[in-house]
C-alpha cells in the first residue's frame, strides 16, 4: 500500500514539477530536454521489447537438448555480457556498415541495448526455468505431453513469475543505459542536457532535472515490477 | 555482596514486545549452586527469562541482581541509573548460556571455538587457554574432535562443544535453553550426561529450560512452572512433578507425559 | 570488408595499448574507492539515528536509479561551479566510485543480514566486545557472499570505464574514437577494443569464480 502511495506521489510530484517548470524561466531549455526524453522513452520501449524477447529465446535455448542451439545461445550470452555496451553501440553503428549492413541510429541503439540486456536476461530466465520443481516435469511427463507442450504450458508459465524481480531490475538498468545512445548520434535526454548546458550554462538546474527524470522512470518500473510480483506470488500461493 | 544475597534475583521484571507482555512483574531467585528447572507451555516466557538474564533483551522495568549487584542498572550516588556498557560486561562475565541451536562459530574448529573468547576477549595466554579448552573438550568426551569444524560434527557433539565453549569463560551461572530440543533422540543422552555432571558438581548455579521431565526431576533442586510470564507454582521436583497443586500445572504435566 | 593489418599493427595496437593503461588504472582506483565508500554508506544506512539512516538509504537509492553517465556529466560540469576544478580522469573516477559505492553498500548489508542472529547472540553470551565480535565472528562469515559479488562489480566497473570517453579521458574507447576520426577508419580500433573487453571480462569472470571457491573452502567447511 505504501509503495502504491509513494508511486502516486512521485508521479504527482513529477507532473507538478513539469507544470511549474513550464511556466517558469526553465522554459528556455525544458522543451529541448523533453524532446530528448521522448527519444529516451522511444529507445527504451523498443529495446525493452527486444530485451525480453532475447532473454527468453536465449534463456530457453541455452537449456535446449540440441547441442548447436545450446552453443549458439551460450556464445551469444557470453559475448554480449562480456563486452561493454558502449563498444557494442559503436561497433554496430560504425563498423557494421563495413560488412554492408547500414543501420539507422535508432535501429543501432535498439539492437545494441536489446541484445546486450537480452544476454543478461537470458541468465535470469535460465535460472527461473531451472528453479521449476522436478515434480512439475514428472507430472507433465505422466500426462504424456510433448517436450514442446511441457515447456510452453507447464514450465514457462511458472518460470515467468520467478523472472519478474530479476527482469525488472534489468529493465531499470536498461533505462539507465539509454543514456549512452548519443554514441550513435541520437539526441536523448542526456545528450540534450549536455547541449542545453553548453548553450544556457544552467548546469545544476539542467542536470538535476535530468537526474530526477531518470529517477522517476526507475521508480515507475520498480513500482510496476513490485505490483506484478505481488500479484504473481498471490497467484502462486493459491496454487500451491 | 553478602552471603545472604541469592546468586540471581529478579525484582518485578517486566518485558514487553510491543503490546505483548511476556514477563509480568516477575520475581524470581536462584541461590548459589542451586539447580533450577523452568518448565511451562510454549510461549510462556521461559526463553525470555534466560535471554533477559544474558542481556540479549532489554527489560522495560524492574531490576536483575547478580550476587546482590544490579545487572541492568548501576548505583551512582545512592541511586540506580541505567548500567554502562562496561558495567554490563563486568557483571555478564559471570553468566554463560547454551543455546537450543548451539550457535557454534562455523568458521572455527571445536578448539578454536573454545579459546576464541578467552584469548581475544579476556586476554588469557593462548597456551594456557588451549590447555584448559582441551581439558574441557575431554570432559565432554570430544578431545579427539578438537580440529573438527562444526559442520563435521553431529548435533549432540556440537552441543557438547558449545557447553565446553561456555565453560571456558569460567562462568558461575549457566543458562540452558532447551539444550536437547534440536537433537535427534539418540543424541539427547550424551548431552544430558554432561549437564548432569555439571549440576552434580555444585560449582554452578544452573537455570535449565527443558521438556525432559525425568531429567528435571533427577537433577534439579527446584522446579518452576511458568505460565503467562509468571511463576504459577514452584517447589521441590518430587512435589511439583509428582503432586502439583495448581490445576494449570496438572494439565500441563499430563499433556507432556501423555505425549511421550 | 577490408581489414588492414599494417594499420592495425602500426597505428591501432600501439595507441590502444597506451590507452589500456588508463582503463586499468581507472578501474582499479574506482574499485578501491568504491569498496571504502560502500562501507561508509552502509554504516550510515544501518545507523541507529533514523534521520541519518533515512537520508543514506534514499541517497543510495537515488544513485542506483540514475545513469552513471549523467552522474559523470553532473560532476564534470557542476564541480567547477563550486570552484573545484579537477582533471577529467579524477572527476570520472570519483563518479564511478560514488556510483559503485551505493552498489557495494547493498552488497555489504546483504552479507551482514545473511548471518544468523544466533551468531551475534553467542558473541554476547561469551561476553565479547562488539568490536571483537565483528572482527573475528561476523566479518569472516560475511565474506563468502560478499567477495564474489564485489568481484562482479570489479568487472562491471571495468566495463563502465568507456563512459569516461564522453568527458575526453584517454582510455581505450576514447583512443578508438580518436583513431576513427583521424583516419576515417573505425573497423580495426573498435573491433579490437571490443575483443579486449570480451577477453578481459571472460578471464576475470573465471578469476572471480576461483576466488569464490577459495573463500568458500577456507572459511566455510
Ligand atoms: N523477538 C520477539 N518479538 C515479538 N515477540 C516475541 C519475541 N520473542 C518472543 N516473543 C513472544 O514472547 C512470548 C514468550 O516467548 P518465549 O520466552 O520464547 O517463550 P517460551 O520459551 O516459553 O516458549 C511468546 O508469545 C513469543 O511469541
Ligand atoms: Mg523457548
Amino acid at each position: 500500500m505504501s509503495r502504491r502511495l509513494a508511486a502516486v506521489l512521485v508521479l504527482l510530484g513529477f507532473l507538478a514539477g513539469l507544470a511549474i517548470a513550464t511556466f517558469s524561466e526553465y522554459r528556455i531549455f525544458l522543451p529541448a530536454l523533453l524532446r530528448g526524453a521522448v527519444v529516451t522513452v522511444k529507445v527504451g520501449v523498443l529495446s525493452i521489447a527486444l530485451f525480453y524477447a532475447m532473454a527468453f529465446i536465449a534463456g530457453i535455448g541455452r537449456l535446449n537438448k540440441n547441442r548447436i542451439i545450446r552453443y549458439t545461445a551460450t556464445v551469444y550470452i557470453e559475448v554480449f555480457r562480456g563486452t561493454s555496451l558502449l563498444v557494442i553501440l559503436f561497433w554496430l553503428f560504425f563498423v557494421l556498415p563495413e560488412f554492408g549492413v547500414i543501420l539507422s541510429p535508432l535501429a543501432a541503439a535498439v539492437l545494441g541495448m536489446g541484445l546486450n540486456y537480452g544476454a543478461y536476461g537470458a541468465e535470469v530466465v535460465r535460472g527461473a526455468i531451472l528453479a521449476v520443481p522436478r515434480g512439475q516435469y514428472e507430472a507433465s511427463l505422466a500426462l504424456n505431453m510433448t517436450p514442446r507442450k511441457q515447456m510452453l504450458r507447464v514450465v514457462l508459465p511458472q518460470a515467468v513469475l520467478v523472472t519478474i524481480p530479476g527482469l525488472s531490475n534489468l529493465t531499470i538498468e536498461l533505462i539507465k543505459a539509454t543514456a549512452l545512445v548519443s554514441a550513435v548520434t541520437l539526441v536523448d535526454i542526456t545528450f540534450a542536457s549536455v547541449q542545453q548546458n553548453q548553450i544556457h550554462l544552467r548546469t545544476i538546474d539542467i542536470f538535476v532535472i535530468t537526474l530526477l527524470l531518470y529517477y522517476c522512470l526507475a521508480q515507475f518500473v520498480r513500482f510496476g515490477g513490485g505490483m506484478l510480483e505481488a500479484r504473481a506470488s498471490r497467484h502462486l500461493a493459491k496454487a500451491r | 555482596m553478602s552471603d545472604r544475597d541469592p546468586k540471581v534475583r529478579f525484582e518485578k521484571v517486566t518485558k514487553t514486545y510491543g503490546t505483548l507482555q511476556v514477563l509480568d512483574s516477575l520475581d524470581f531467585h536462584a541461590d548459589n549452586g542451586e539447580v533450577v528447572t523452568v518448565i511451562g507451555p510454549s510461549g510462556s516466557g521461559k526463553t525470555t527469562v534466560l535471554r533477559v538474564l544474558m542481556t540479549l533483551e532489554d527489560i522495560q522495568s524492574g531490576v536483575i541482581y547478580i550476587d546482590g549487584e544490579p545487572l541492568n542498572k548501576m548505583s551512582r550516588g545512592g541511586r540506580l541509573v541505567p548500567a554502562s556498557k562496561a558495567h554490563v560486561r563486568r557483571i555478564r562475565a559471570k553468566i554463560g548460556m547454551v543455546f537450543q541451536n548451539f550457535n557454534l562459530f562455523p568458521h572455527m574448529t571445536a578448539l578454536q571455538n573454545c579459546i576464541e573468547a578467552p584469548v581475544h576477549g579476556k586476554g588469557v595466554a593462548k597456551g594456557q587457554a588451549t590447555t584448559e579448552a582441551l581439558e574441557l573438550l575431554d570432559m565432554v568426551g570430544l578431545a579427539d574432535k578438537r580440529d573438527h569444524y562444526p559442520s563435521q560434527l553431529s548435533g549432540g557433539q556440537q552441543q557438547r562443544v558449545a557447553i565446553a565453549r561456555t565453560l571456558a569463560m569460567r562462568p558461575e551461572i549457566l543458562l540452558f535453553d532447551e539444550p536437547t530440543s534440536a537433537l535427534d533422540p539418540e543424541m539427547v543422552g550424551e548431552v544430558l550426561n554432561v549437564i548432569r555432571d555439571l549440576a552434580r558438581s555444585g560449582r554452578y548455579t544452573i537455570l535449565l529450560v527443558t521438556h525432559q521431565m525425568g531429567f528435571a526431576r533427577e537433577v534439579s533442586d527446584r522446579v518452576c512452572f511458568f505460565d503467562g510470564g509468571r511463576i504459577l507454582e514452584e517447589g521441590a521436583p518430587r512435589d511439583l512433578l509428582g503432586d502439583p497443586r495448581n490445576e494449570r500445572t496438572r494439565q500441563f504435566l499430563s499433556k507432556v507425559l501423555e505425549a511421550r | 570488408m577490408d581489414w588492414r593489418w599494417d594499420f592495425t599493427f602500426d597505428v591501432v595496437l600501439p595507441q590502444l595499448w597506451a590507452a589500456a593503461g588508463i582503463t586499468v588504472y581507472a578501474t582499479v582506483v574506482s574499485f578501491l574507492l568504491a569498496l571504502v565508500g560502500g562501507l561508509v554508506l552502509m554504516t550510515l544506512k544501518v545507523s541507529k539515528n533514523p534521520v541519518v539512516s533515512f537520508v543514506a538509504g534514499e541517497f543510495i537509492e537515488f544513485i542506483r536509479s540514475t545513469p552513471l553517465l549523467v552522474q559523470i556529466f553532473f560532476l564534470f560540469f557542476v564541480l567547477p561551479e563550486f570552484g573545484i576544478t579537477l582533471p577529467p580522469l579524477t572527476t570520472g573516477i570519483l563518479a564511478i566510485a560514488l556510483y559503485n559505492s551505493s552498489l557495494c553498500a547493498e552488497v555489504y548489508r546483504a552479507g551482514l543480514l545473511a548471518i544468523p542472529r544466533g551468531q551475534y547472540e553467542a558473541a554476547v553470551a561469551l561476553n565479547m566486545s562488539p568490536r571483537h565480535a565483528f572482527r573475528r565472528v561476523i566479518m569472516p562469515q560475511s565474506l563468502p557472499p560478499i567477495v564474489p559479488a564485489l568481484g562482479n562489480y570489479l568487472i562491471a566497473i571495468f566495463k563502465e570505464t568507456p563512459l569516461l570517453s564522453f568527458v575526453a579521458v584517454g582510455e581505450i574507447m576514447h583512443a578508438s574514437k580518436l583513431i576513427g576520426s583521424e583516419y576515417y577508419r573505425f573497423t580495426e580500433a573498435i573491433t579490437i577494443a571490443g575483443i579486449f573487453f570480451l577477453v578481459m571480462s571472460l578471464v576475470s569472470a573465471q578469476l572471480v569464480r576461483a576466488v569464490e571457491q577459495y573463500v568458500n573452502r577456507s572459511i566455510l567447511h
